[in-house]
C-alpha cells in the first residue's frame, strides 16, 4: 500500500455535507461508498481478483473490495465489489436543461386546452424503427395509462392515435398528415448499439425534408432519453424514466398554447 | 391430473373445450382451400432447395415468385416441380438452379397427367420426410444417452446479433445450468418475406434466422451438451411471413423449441389473418412431426392489456391454440401454451392470483410443457426489486409445475441480456427451484379461499368469452378487438397477396404423411 493512502481508517475525512463536493454516501456523510459489479474476460483466480481491485482503483475507488467472484464460463469471471469514491461534484453548478411546463392533471390539462385551445389537440405516438417494445409508447397513450396515470387516450380534448411498434419513420410522417397531428411522441425503449439515436434523427431529418418540423411538435421519450438529449437532437422535448401522461399532455398543452397564442 | 386443487368444475373445462374446436374447425374449413407462398417455399426447402442466385434472392423464393408471376400458385409448387422432373430430368435443386440461370420457366412445359406428376415428386418427397424423421431419432437418441434437465426447463435467450458471438454465449449459459437456449431474432425479420441466407453477424436486438445459424447453433449446443451431460435444446421463431419455411429448416437442423403462433403474429406485428392462419397449419404439422414444441404467444396479450383484468383472453386463446395445434397431428406433449407472470406488484395479493392462474393453466392443460413467461412490464430499472420479482415467478412455476421457464433477467428493460445477468438469473431459478421442489405435493388451497375462486372466476370468464367468440368466428373477434385491446382486419396486414386459394390440381402429400405422426 503506497503511504496508507487506501486505508479509510488512518484517513481523518471531513464528515460534513459540503454541496460543492459530493460523493457517495454508505453510512457515514463523504464516505464515498459505491457497490458495482461486472465481468473480466479473464480465468477465475487469485490474479483475476487482484485485476478486478486494479481496475477499480483506476476507476477512481479507494480500498477496493472484491466481496464475490465466480466463474461464469471459462475464462470469464463475475465480480461483486465495493469501494470508495474519490471523486466529487460540485452540486451547487448543475443545470439540467428541463421541460418547461407546470404539470396538470387529467382534467386541468382538458380544461386548459378547451379555455386556451378551443378545440381538440390531436397527437400521434409510435415506437419506430426496429424497436418492438410498445411498453413505453402503451404507458403514455393507451386508455389504461400507467400506475394509476391514465394514457392520452382518456383525454377528453386529446385525440391520441397510437400506432404501435416497429413503424418506419415514413410511415410515422405520413399517418401525422394524414390525421394532421399536432404533436408526434416517439419512443425508444431498448436499442442495441445506439441505433436509437440514428433513427431518432433520420425523423427530424425526414420531417425538415417534407417542411413540417416547424409546424408539429415533436417529443421523444424512453430509458435512454434526457431532455438535453433530445434538444441535441432536434426534438422539442424529451422524457425519460418516471414521466407519465400527465407530463406529456401539459406539456404538449402549454406548448401548444404557446405557439398558437403567440405567448 | 388427479382432482382439482381449484375446485375447477371438469364439465366446465370439457365444455370450454369444445366451443374451442367449434372455433378451430371453422377456422380450419377456411384454411384447408388455400395456400401462400411462405407455404410453397417452404414445400421447396422440404424437397432440398437450398442457396441464393446471383442477387442473393434465395432459391425458394426466386422458384415461387417465377409461378406467382405466372399466376399459377393455385396448382402447388410440387405440381409444377413434379412436371418438370419428367420433363427435365432434372431433380428439384437442378431446377432451381436451372430457373435462376437460365431463361426457363417452369410454368411454361407441358403439362403430362397428374399420376405420372405424383409419382415423379414422391421419391423426393420421401427423401425429405426421411430426412426430418432421421433428426428425431439423432434427438431421442440423445435424450436417451445424455438425459435432460428437469421441469421446469429453464430457457434463456442469447442475442448479441452475431452468430459466433452467440454461439459462445450460449454454450456459457448451458455450462451455468440452461436447457433450453433460444436465439432472438433480429428485429424486423418477421416481418420479411424471404430467409435471408448464410452465417451472419449483424443484426439488431438479435440474429437473423438462417439455415446457416441454426447449423452452427446446434452444433454448439451438442458439443456443449456432450461436455454437460445433458441434451440442450435449441429455440427460434417460427413466426411471421416465413412460418412454415423456418419450420421446415428447424426440422431439418434439429431445432427442438419453436415460437409459433399466428395470433401473435397477427396482434403484434400486423400480419393478415388469413395469410399467417394458413401458414401456421402447415408449420404446425412439420413441427408436430418433428418432434419440435412449440410455444404459443400469449404472454405478450398481458403487455399490452391488464394482466388481472384480461387475465381469462389467455386462457381462452390457450384453449383455441390447443384445438388449432390437434388440427395440425401435434401432440399435447408438445404445445408449449404460453402464459405469464405479469400482474402489478403494487397489487395486494397478487401472488395469490399469479398461483391461481398458473395452477389453473396446468390443469387444464395436464400434459402440455406449459410456457411460463416472466415480469417484463413492471420491471423497472431497479434491478434489485426486479430479481425479487423474478424469484417469485420462479416459486409459482415450481409450486405448479409449469414446463418451460422463460427466466426473467433483472435488467429487463435495460438491455439485452449480458452474460453475468444470465448467471444471476439461473442462480436464481436453481435456487428456487431445489429448494422449494415438492411445495406443489405438500400444500392445498383453501376451500372457496382466494385462489379457488380467482381460478373458477378466470375459467367462467374465458368459457364466456370463448362463446361470444364462437358466435362471430375467429376472424370477426379479431376485429371486433377480443384479444390484446388490439383491432386486426380480415384484409389489414401484411402478406396479403401470398395467400392464393388452391386449385383442383393442388396437391401437398406431406399433410397427409406429417399428420400421421412420427412412427
Amino acid at each position: 500500500m503506497s503511504g496508507g493512502n487506501y486505508s479509510m481508517d488512518k484517513k481523518e475525512f471531513d464528515k460534513i455535507l459540503d454541496l460543492k463536493k459530493v460523493k457517495p454516501y454508505g453510512d457515514t456523510m463523504n464516505d464515498g461508498k459505491v457497490q458495482l459489479s461486472f465481468t473480466l474476460p479473464v480465468p477465475c483466480n487469485d490474479e483475476a481478483s487482484e485485476a478486478a481491485k486494479q481496475l477499480m482503483k483506476k476507476m477512481g475507488f479507494e480500498e477496493p473490495q472484491v466481496v464475490y467472484f465466480k466463474e461464469l464460463t471459462k475464462g470469464f469471471t463475475f465480480f461483486v465489489c465495493y469501494g470508495s469514491c474519490t471523486h466529487t461534484v460540485d452540486f451547487t453548478n448543475i443545470h439540467v436543461p428541463k421541460v418547461e411546463s407546470n404539470v396538470m392533471s387529467m382534467a386541468e390539462t382538458d380544461e386548459f386546452i378547451k379555455q386556451n385551445i378551443g378545440r381538440k389537440l390531436v397527437v400521434i405516438g409510435a415506437s419506430t424503427g426496429t424497436d418492438a417494445h410498445t411498453v413505453g409508447i402503451d404507458a403514455i397513450m393507451n386508455m389504461k395509462g400507467y400506475a394509476g396515470h391514465f394514457g392520452l387516450e382518456r383525454y377528453e380534448m386529446i385525440e391520441a392515435l397510437n400506432m404501435g411498434a416497429q413503424v418506419l419513420n415514413e410511415d410515422f410522417i405520413a399517418k401525422a398528415i394524414e390525421i394532421k397531428a399536432d404533436a408526434l411522441l416517439v419512443s425508444q425503449t431498448v436499442t442495441q448499439k445506439d441505433v436509437h439515436i440514428k433513427n431518432l434523427t433520420e425523423l427530424v431529418e425526414m420531417l425538415e425534408a417534407e417542411g413540417l418540423r416547424d409546424k408539429v411538435l415533436l417529443i421523444c421519450g424512453g430509458p435512454r432519453i434526457s431532455h438535453e438529449l433530445a434538444k441535441e437532437l432536434g426534438y422539442d422535448a424529451g422524457f425519460s424514466m418516471n414521466s407519465y401522461a400527465d407530463d406529456v399532455a401539459s406539456y404538449i398543452a402549454q406548448e401548444m398554447d404557446r405557439r398558437i397564442n403567440n405567448k | 391430473m388427479n382432482k382439482s386443487k381449484l375446485g375447477l368444475d371438469q364439465k366446465k373445462i370439457e365444455s370450454a373445450k369444445q366451443i374451442a374446436k367449434n372455433i378451430a374447425d371453422d377456422v380450419q374449413d377456411f384454411v384447408n382451400q388455400y395456400t401462400t407462398v411462405a407455404v410453397e417455399r417452404s414445400l421447396c426447402r422440404l424437397l432440398g432447395i437450398d442457396g441464393v442466385n446471383s442477387n442473393d434472392i434465395p432459391l425458394p423464393n426466386v422458384v415461387i415468385d417465377q409461378v406467382q408471376e405466372n399466376k399459377s400458385l393455385s396448382e402447388g409448387i410440387l405440381f409444377f416441380l413434379g412436371n418438370a422432373i419428367l420433363e427435365t430430368e432434372l431433380n428439384p435443386q437442378q431446377i432451381a438452379e436451372k430457373i435462376a440461370n437460365e431463361d426457363f420457366n417452369i410454368c411454361k412445359l407441358p403439362i403430362r397427367d397428374k399420376a405420372s406428376i405424383e409419382k415423379a415428386i414422391m421419391p423426393y418427397i420421401n427423401a425429405g420426410v426421411e430426412k426430418i424423421k432421421k433428426n428425431v431419432a439423432i434427438r431421442n437418441e440423445y435424450l436417451s444417452r445424455l438425459g435432460e434437465g428437469n421441469k421446469p426447463y429453464i430457457y434463456v435467450i442469447v442475442a448479441t446479433g452475431n452468430i459466433y458471438e452467440d454461439a459462445i454465449q450460449a454454450q456459457a449459459a448451458a455450462r451455468q445450468g440452461a436447457d433450453i437456449i433460444a436465439v432472438i431474432r433480429t428485429t424486423g425479420q418477421s416481418l420479411l418475406d424471404y430467409v435471408p441466407y448464410g452465417a451472419t453477424t449483424e443484426g439488431f436486438g438479435g440474429t437473423y434466422a438462417t439455415q446457416e445459424n441454426f447449423k452452427i447453433m446446434r452444433a454448439a449446443l451438442d458439443e456443449v451438451g456432450e461436455e454437460v451431460g445433458r441434451y440442450i435444446r435449441l429455440c427460434n421463431y417460427c413466426s411471421g411471413l416465413c412460418m412454415p419455411e423456418i419450420a421446415a429448416m428447424g426440422a431439418i437442423e434439429r431445432l427442438d423449441v419453436m415460437l409459433n403462433d399466428a395470433l401473435y403474429g397477427i396482434l403484434f406485428r400486423d400480419i393478415n389473418q388469413q395469410r399467417t392462419i394458413v401458414d401456421q397449419y402447415f408449420s404446425r404439422i412439420i413441427n408436430g412431426f418433428a418432434g419440435v414444441i412449440i410455444n404459443t404467444g400469449e404472454d405478450n396479450y398481458l403487455t399490452t392489456a391488464d394482466a388481472y383484468e384480461q387475465a381469462h383472453t389467455v386462457l381462452a386463446s390457450d384453449l383455441i391454440n390447443e384445438q388449432l395445434a390437434l388440427l395440425a397431428g401435434m401432440p399435447e406433449e408438445q404445445m408449449g401454451l404460453g402464459h405469464a407472470f405479469e400482474m402489478d406488484p403494487e397489487m395486494e395479493n397478487g401472488f395469490l392470483y399469479e398461483l391461481a392462474q398458473a395452477q389453473m393453466t396446468r390443469e387444464i392443460f395436464p400434459k402440455a410443457p406449459l410456457k411460463y413467461m416472466p415480469p417484463t412490464k413492471f420491471m423497472t430499472g431497479n434491478i434489485f426489486k426486479g430479481h425479487i420479482q423474478n424469484a417469485l415467478f420462479n416459486v409459482v412455476s415450481i409450486w405448479t409445475q409449469q414446463g418451460i421457464q422463460l427466466l426473467g433477467m433483472l435488467t429487463e428493460a435495460i438491455h439485452t441480456p449480458f452474460i453475468s445477468d444470465r448467471y444471476l438469473a439461473i442462480e436464481n431459478a436453481k435456487y428456487v427451484f431445489n429448494n422449494l421442489k415438492n411445495i406443489g405435493d405438500e400444500i392445498e388451497f383453501k376451500e372457496n379461499g382466494i385462489i379457488q375462486k380467482r381460478a373458477q372466476e378466470v375459467l367462467n370468464n374465458a368459457h364466456a368469452l370463448l362463446s361470444e367468440i364462437d358466435k362471430v368466428g375467429l376472424f370477426d373477434a379479431l376485429e371486433k378487438g377480443l384479444f390484446a385491446d388490439t383491432k386486426r382486419s380480415k384484409t389489414g396486414g401484411k402478406g396479403l397477396a401470398g395467400v392464393v386459394q388452391k386449385s383442383e390440381n393442388y396437391f401437398n402429400p406431406f399433410i397427409e404423411i406429417m399428420k400421421g405422426g412420427n412412427k
